[in-house]
């Protein structure tokens, strides 16, 4: 009976222990998406003004894998992994962009500077087209597959090593 | 004496409810007053997920602040609260309902403290009842015959 007493508090350390060591070792920033396999939102955004015609919409996805992704020229760290984006883009991946509440001609000129390999460009004014897609920063990326499905969200700017260890084996799992 | 109140005072600052002064703005607002106070009661409920642990109803984010105005365009259209909250679990997941229902997922964050506070009652009614058992035995007829000695030598001796 006397042991309990010893083997209590014990067994009572371990446990919160255990819970503290896998909640505080976790990003709280990191959002689990609500939208993870499961079919692409409805959406549909008006042209970027002075670049195309067509907008970009639900219907423009499917077909083959490709890559969605929320920018905007406001946003520093866009700035930062949009190279990755164009490489992405070089090596045939489709790359769709969502540009976030930005002025028409502020976007237009960050894309003239770094570079526009962006498929459809999608002008998402007040942000609507992002609260559909779940989106609550700049920059994020999506992986959607040939059926429309979102297979994979990354929020904040892709790095190198995001492209090579997730993005890439990804895409390659879903062409074969 | 001065100091006493002065932190009086400001324990008193302290313990206020920080939501008497909301993030809205004046132009959020919608004319009825009795669906503004329903899209209030949501927007207190709706995690604003970039400040995560203030409603949509305190911050000044800016994603907030869209928040609020879906919901308000959703409760002019007529919708119930239910659907409300459900078009934003939908897009959000359950992170931004500040009360999460009870499902499989969150049984231990609504039982936990239940369960915990169950288990410290037994422990506490079986320590009770072990110092009530050690008592009703703890002299035997010879330690008591020596102790009543002991008490009498004592009462002799200081008179």
């Amino acid at each position: 009976m006397r042991r309990l007493f010893f083997i209590v508090p014990a067994v009572v350390f371990l446990v919160i222990a255990t819970f503290l060591a896998i909640g505080l070792t976790r990003d709280p920033s990191e959002l689990p998406s609500a939208l993870l396999d499961r079919p692409a939102p409805d959406f549909d955004l008006p042209p970027l003004p002075g670049r195309d015609e067509a907008g970009f919409a639900r219907a423009d996805l499917g077909g083959e894998p490709m890559l969605v992704n929320v920018f905007a020229s406001w946003c520093v760290p866009c700035r930062i992994e949009h190279p990755l984006i164009n490489r992405l883009a070089e090596n045939g991946i489709i790359v769709h962009g969502i540009n976030h509440k930005d002025q028409a001609e502020n976007a237009r000129a960050w894309l003239d500077e770094l570079g526009d390999s962006f498929s459809r460009v999608g002008h998402d004014l007040d942000g609507r087209g992002g609260i559909e897609w779940g989106v609550y920063g700049v920059p994020e990326t999506y992986i959607v597959d040939a059926e429309g499905v979102i297979v994979h969200r990354h929020v904040g700017p892709l790095r190198p090593q995001d492209v090579e260890r997730t993005i890439r084996p990804i895409l390659e799992s879903l062409q074969r | 004496m001065m100091r006493f109140f002065l932190v009086l005072a400001l324990a008193w600052l302290v313990m206020l409810p920080p939501s008497a002064d909301a993030a809205l703005r004046p132009g959020e607002l919608l004319e009825d007053p009795e669906l503004e106070a329903r899209a209030r009661a949501l927007g207190r409920e709706l995690r604003c997920v970039v400040c995560q642990n203030q409603s949509i109803d305190d911050s000044n984010a800016e994603l907030a602040q869209d928040f609020r105005r879906i919901v308000r365009e959703r409760v002019l259209a007529g919708e119930s609260n239910e659907e409300i909250k459900q078009y934003m679990v939908d897009r959000y997941g359950e992170f931004v309902l500040l009360r999460p229902p009870i499902t499989a997922n969150t049984i231990v964050l609504w039982g936990g403290p239940f369960a915990i506070l169950l288990i410290g009652a037994g422990i506490a009614y079986a320590t009770a009842r072990r110092r009530q058992t050690a008592e009703a035995d703890d002299l035997s007829p010879d330690e008591r015959r020596r102790l009543n000695e002991l008490l009498a030598d004592g009462s002799e001796s200081r008179s």
